[in-house]
C-alpha cells in the first residue's frame, strides 16, 4: 500500500540559503514521524511547503499515491493536511467554536451560523480522542495546554488525517506534555497520520515511531527510537559528538551574593506581576527558576538588573541595597546580565562585534582615555575575544545582525564573562541554540560558578535548569512555589509546582 | 478582612476606588442640581413642557406637561442624593445603569430649570437630536465596517464631504439639467454619492491592503484630497451655476400606525426616507456581522488575520470589501447632510462629524447600535445647544455649548470603561 504522504526530492531556496536540499520523507498511516533538526535546519519550511504557504523550486509531493499540487493552504486542507503551528492560529476574543468552524462554517438558510451544529460536531471529536473542550469557552480564558487541543480539533473538524505539529511541546508544562502525548498516542491508534517537529530530543525518543533527522537542509538519516540513542541524535543533528548533560561537580557556596527580599514588581499593564518574592543566591552556586514562561520570571529579572522599578521590597548585592539604584550601577557591583531577548535586550544588532563586546565597558579604560574611545584597544580586545570564544564571524567589524542566533549569544557571553563578576543573571541563555551552542554556553556558565560566581539562571526548559542548578526555585503567577535542592528534585514534582500545585500538596501526591 | 468598600465593590465587580467615586458622583449630581438650579428659583414658577411637535403630524395629541419647576428640581436633586448615598453605603449591582438614571435626571433638571416659567418643545429636541445624530451615526457605522476587519479609516469626514459634494451636485443634474421627477433625481444624486464613497473606500483599500501605507496618513492624505477638490469644484461651479447646489430634499414619511404613537412617532416615525434607512443598516450591519459566515470571517480578519488566513479566509478581498463597503456607508452620511437635511452644498460643511462618529464607533465599542447609541448622545448635546439658545437661558453661551458635552463626557467615561479594539486594528496584513 501506498504511504499516506510521500515527499520526493523537495528543495527550497532563500536568497543567500538553500533551506531545503532535495528532501524526501515518507509517512505511514497511523504513524508518528518526527522531524528532528536545529534551528535552521529547514524544519518549518519544508512543513510550510507541505501546507501550502510556500511553493517548492523543485521536486514532487504525493498525497495517498496521487500526486498533488499544493498552492495555498486550501489546497492542503482539501487533501486531508493539518497544521498545529507554533504560535496558534486561535482568535482569543471567540469561542472555541467559532474559532473551529472559521472557514468551513456551518450555516443555515444560507448565510446565518450555525453554532450549534458546530458544537454539537465539536462535541463528538471530543469524545472520540479524549479531548475534554468545551466548545463554548472563549479562547482567552483557556489554558495553553487546552488551546492546543483546540487547534488539534480544527483540524479533525476539516477531516485532516495527516497532522503537522510543529514545536508543539515548546509553550507546555511537563504535565501538559504528557496529556499531548496521550492524545497524539490516541489519534494515531485510530489511524491518524502524524509529523512531529521538534529538536527536543528525549520527545522524540518517547513519542515517535520513526525519526528523520535534518541538517543544513538535507535529510542526514531516518532511523527508530529503538535503534538510536539521545547522544547519537545529537550527533546527527549537529554533525559531531555532543555532551548532553554537563559535567560539574558539586557546588562549594560562599557568602550570599544577591538578597532578594519580598520583592514586588508590576507589568507593562500594572498588574502586579512579581507577588513578594524573597530568596538568595550565594557565591558558587547556580540558582534556577523554573516556571512556564510569562509567570514573572521577565519582570523579576528586569527589576534585579535595575531595567524596572521594583514596586515593593528590597534588592540587595553583597549586603549593598540597590533596589532603586540604575542598571550602570548594578553592572559596576560585578553583574553580569544575559538578557531574555538577546536581539532586543543584548545587543545593537547594527554595531559591529567589536563594539557590542564593550557595551559596558567603553567609557572605562583601557577602552577610552579622557572620554575618546581608543578603537586600536577594542579592536584589539575584540579579536582576543572572538577567539576565546569561539564567535563566528567573518572578522570583528561585521555587523552582529549577520551572525547566527548562537554566535549572537556567544558575543554576549563573551562580553559579560570577561569582565570580574560577582553575580550572573542569565535569562534563557540558550533559547532558540542547537545543541552545540547549548552545550558550550552551560560548560561556560559551570566555570563561572566554579570560579566563585553566583549564577541565577532563568529558563523556561526544565531540563537546562535541573541540569545546570544547585538549587531550583519555581515561580507560578509571580510568586515562588518552593525553593528546593537540585540534586533530590524530581521533574514531576517541579512539573506539578509549575502548573501551580502548591508545595505541601505535591508532597503528598508524591508521597 | 473585608471592608464595607470591599464589599460594595465586588457587588458591582468593580474596584472599590470605583465603586466609591460613583458614589460621590452620584451625590455631587444631587447637590448641583439644588445649589444650581432649585436654589433661587421663584416659587410658583411652572415649566411646561410640549408633548406634541404641533403642524401636520399624525401623532395622538396628548396634553402638555406642566410641572412645578422647584418642587421637581427638588425630588430630583433629592433622587440623586439618595441613590448617591444607597451607592455609598450598600452598593449598586447594576451601577452603569444607575449612573445613566443620574445623568437622566441631571438633563431634565436643567431643562426644567432653563425652561422655568415658558413652555418647552420636548419632541421638537428630540426629533432634532435624531436628525443630528443620523450623519454621525453612520460615519460611526463605516468606521466599524472598516476597523472590524482592521482598517483604520479616518478619512471618513473627506469621505462624507465627498458624498455631500456629489449628491448636491448629481442630484441638481438630474433635477434642473434633466428636468427628472424630484424622486427619481434625489435617487440618482444618493445612488452618486454612495459611488463615490465606495471608490473613495477603494481607494483607502488600495493604499491599506496592496500598498501598506500607514492608514493613518492614507486617510489623511484621502481627507486633504476630499476638502481640496471639494472646495474648489464647489467654488468653480456650484457658485457659479446656483441651479447646480439646488436638489432639494427628500421629503419626510409618515410611517402608518407607527407615526400615531405619542412623543416617538413624530421623533422617529415622521422622518425622511434616509434616516430609515440608517435605522435598517443599523440592524443588517449587526446581524451580518455577529450573526453571519460574512461577519465571523471579517471578525477574525480583524482579530487575528494570520489565523484566518491559515484557515483559507481571503484576508486582502475581506478588507477590499468591507471597507468599499464602509465608503459607500460615509457616502451615504454625506449625502444625508445635503438630501435628507440642508438641500445644498458648503465648502467643509462636514464640520468634523466623521471625526465625531469616530469617537462614537469607540464610545459604542466598534458595534453598529453602540455607535447609534453615543451619536445619540452627541446629537443631543448639539440639539440642546442650539434650543436653549432660543431660551434665553441667563448664562454664557460659551457655557450652554459646554455643558451637554460635559455631561456625556462624563456618562461615557463612566458607563463605558475601557474600550478594546480589534486586535490587529491598523496592522497591515502580510503574507508569510
Amino acid at each position: 500500500m501506498a504511504p499516506v504522504l510521500e515527499l520526493r526530492g523537495i528543495t527550497k531556496r532563500f536568497p543567500g540559503v538553500l533551506a531545503n536540499d532535495h528532501i524526501s520523507l515518507t509517512l505511514e498511516e497511523g504513524e508518528i514521524h518526527a522531524l528532528l533538526g536545529e534551528n535552521g535546519a529547514g524544519k518549518t519550511t519544508l512543513m510550510n511547503i507541505l501546507y501550502g504557504l510556500y511553493r517548492p523550486d523543485e521536486g514532487e509531493i504525493y498525497v495517498r499515491g496521487q500526486r498533488a499540487e499544493i498552492r495555498q493552504p486550501n489546497d492542503a486542507i482539501a487533501l486531508g493536511i493539518g497544521m498545529v503551528h507554533q504560535h496558534f492560529m486561535l482568535v482569543p476574543v471567540f469561542t472555541v467554536a467559532e474559532n473551529v468552524m472559521l472557514g468551513v462554517e456551518s450555516v443555515r438558510a444560507g448565510i446565518f451560523l450555525d453554532q450549534e451544529d458546530a458544537v454539537r460536531r465539536i462535541r463528538q471529536i471530543s469524545e472520540q480522542y479524549g479531548l475534554g473542550v468545551d466548545p463554548y469557552a472563549y479562547i482567552k480564558t483557556l489554558p495553553v495546554g487546552i488551546q492546543q487541543r483546540v487547534e488539534i480539533i480544527k483540524l479533525l473538524y476539516r477531516q485532516a488525517d495527516i497532522l503537522i505539529l510543529d514545536e508543539p511541546t515548546a509553550v507546555l508544562t511537563p504535565q501538559e506534555v504528557e496529556e499531548l502525548f496521550k492524545i497524539l498516542r490516541a489519534l494515531s491508534s485510530q489511524g491518524k497520520s502524524i509529523i512531529f517537529i521538534t529538536h527536543k530530543l528525549k520527545e522524540v525518543m518517547a513519542i515517535a515511531d520513526r525519526i528523520t533527522v535534518l541538517r543544513n537542509g538535507r535529510v542526514v538519516g531516518t532511523t527508530t527510537p529503538a535503534q538510536t540513542s539521545e547522544e547519537q541524535l545529537a550527533a546527527m543533528m549537529v554533525g559531531r559528538e555532543v555532551l548532553l548533560r554537563v559535567e560539574k561537580r558539586p557546588a562549594q557556596p560562599g557568602e550570599p551574593v544577591l538578597r532578594v527580599e519580598n520583592l514586588q514588581v508590576y507589568d507593562d499593564r500594572g498588574n502586579l506581576a512579581v507577588r513578594g518574592v524573597s530568596f538568595e543566591v550565594r557565591a558558587g552556586e547556580v540558582v534556577g527558576v523554573a516556571g512556564v514562561q510569562g509567570n514573572g520570571q521577565t519582570e523579576l529579572v528586569q527589576a534585579l538588573t535595575g531595567l524596572r522599578p521594583a514596586a515593593g521590597g528590597r534588592i540587595f548585592i553583597l549586603d549593598k541595597d540597590v533596589t532603586t539604584a540604575s542598571p550602570r550601577a548594578i553592572l559596576e557591583r560585578g553583574v553580569a546580565h544575559v538578557p531574555e531577548d538577546r536581539q532586543k535586550d543584548g545587543l545593537v544588532l547594527s554595531f559591529p562585534v567589536a563594539d557590542n563586546l564593550v557595551l559596558n565597558t567603553y567609557y572605562l579604560p583601557p577602552f577610552a582615555q579622557r572620554g575618546v574611545l581608543d578603537r586600536e584597544v577594542i579592536l584589539a580586545t575584540a579579536e582576543r575575544r572572538v577567539r576565546e570564544f569561539d564567535v563566528r564571524t567573518p572578522s570583528v567589524l561585521t555587523p552582529v545582525s549577520s551572525l547566527s542566533g548562537g554566535n549572537q549569544q556567544k558575543v554576549i557571553v563573551a562580553r559579560e564573562f570577561s569582565r570580574p563578576i560577582r553575580l550572573l543573571i542569565a535569562s534563557q541563555p540558550t533559547r532558540g541554540l542547537d545543541v552545540g551552542s547549548i552545550e558550550y554556553i552551560h560548560r561556560r556558565i559551570i566555570e563561572k560558578r566554579d570560579e566563585g560566581c553566583a549564577v541565577l539562571l532563568v529558563s523556561p526548559e526544565l531540563d537546562e535548569v535541573m541540569n545546570l542548578s544547585d538549587r531550583i526555585a519555581v515561580m507560578y503567577e509571580g510568586q515562588i512555589q518552593a525553593i528546593l535542592p537540585a540534586e533530590t528534585a524530581t521533574k514531576e514534582e517541579i512539573g506539578l509546582l509549575m502548573a501551580g500545585v502548591r508545595k505541601e500538596e505535591v508532597r503528598a501526591t508524591a508521597g | 478582612m473585608s471592608t464595607p468598600w470591599q464589599a460594595v465593590g465586588a457587588r458591582a465587580g468593580v474596584s472599590i476606588r470605583r465603586a466609591r467615586t460613583y458614589g460621590f458622583v452620584f451625590l455631587a449630581a444631587g447637590l448641583s442640581i439644588f445649589l444650581l438650579f432649585a436654589w433661587g428659583l421663584p416659587a410658583g414658577q411652572t415649566t411646561t413642557f410640549v408633548l406634541h411637535p404641533g403642524g401636520a403630524s399624525q401623532a395622538i395629541p396628548i396634553p402638555d406637561l406642566t410641572l412645578p419647576s422647584q418642587t421637581t428640581l427638588y425630588i430630583l436633586a433629592l433622587l440623586c442624593v439618595f441613590l448617591g448615598g444607597w451607592q455609598l453605603a450598600r452598593g449598586f449591582r447594576r451601577v452603569n445603569l444607575v449612573l445613566s438614571l443620574i445623568a437622566g435626571a441631571f438633563v431634565i433638571a436643567f431643562l426644567t430649570w432653563a425652561a422655568s416659567g415658558k413652555s418647552f418643545n420636548l419632541t421638537g429636541l428630540l426629533n432634532s437630536a435624531l436628525l443630528r445624530a443620523v450623519p454621525i451615526a453612520l460615519a460611526g457605522l463605516s468606521g466599524v465596517l472598516c476597523e472590524r476587519c482592521a482598517v483604520i479609516n479616518i478619512a471618513i469626514e473627506g469621505m462624507m464631504l465627498t458624498g455631500a459634494f456629489v449628491a448636491a451636485l448629481m442630484g441638481s443634474v438630474a433635477a434642473n439639467v434633466w428636468k427628472w421627477p424630484a424622486p427619481a433625481s434625489l435617487t440618482f444624486g444618493l445612488v452618486s454619492a454612495l459611488m463615490a464613497g465606495a471608490l473613495l473606500g477603494l481607494l483607502l483599500a488600495v493604499l491599506a491592503v496592496r500598498f501598506k501605507v500607514d492608514q493613518i496618513i492614507a486617510g489623511t492624505a484621502i481627507n486633504i484630497l476630499a476638502t481640496g477638490i471639494t472646495s474648489f469644484l464647489s467654488a468653480r461651479i456650484l457658485a457659479e451655476f446656483q441651479y447646480l447646489n439646488n436638489p432639494g430634499i427628500f421629503r419626510p414619511i409618515s410611517l402608518p400606525l407607527f407615526s400615531k404613537i405619542p412623543i416617538i412617532g413624530p421623533v422617529v416615525f415622521e422622518q425622511n426616507i434616509l434616516v430609515y434607512v440608517m435605522f435598517v443598516l443599523l440592524a443588517a450591519v449587526h446581524i451580518m456581522l455577529f450573526y453571519t459566515r460574512w461577519g465571523l470571517r471579517t471578525r477574525a480578519v480583524g482579530e487575528h488575520p494570520r489565523a484566518a488566513d491559515t484557515l483559507g479566509v481571503n484576508v486582502f478581498r475581506t478588507r477590499y470589501i468591507n471597507v468599499t463597503l464602509g465608503g459607500m456607508v460615509a457616502g451615504l452620511a454625506g449625502a444625508f447632510l445635503i438630501l435628507g437635511s440642508v438641500g445644498r452644498f458648503d465648502e467643509l460643511m462636514t464640520a468634523g462629524k466623521g471625526f465625531i462618529g469616530l469617537a462614537a464607533m469607540i464610545f459604542g465599542k466598534w458595534t453598529p447600535f453602540g455607535a447609534f447609541g453615543a451619536a445619540l448622545i452627541f446629537g443631543f448635546a448639539d440639539a440642546l445647544q442650539t434650543k436653549l439658545a432660543i431660551l434665553a437661558v441667563p448664562i454664557p453661551s460659551q457655557f450652554l455649548l459646554m455643558a451637554p458635552y460635559l455631561v456625556t463626557m462624563i456618562v461615557l467615561a463612566g458607563v463605558i470603561g475601557e474600550a478594546i479594539p480589534p486586535a490587529a486594528d491598523g496592522q497591515p496584513y502580510e503574507k508569510q
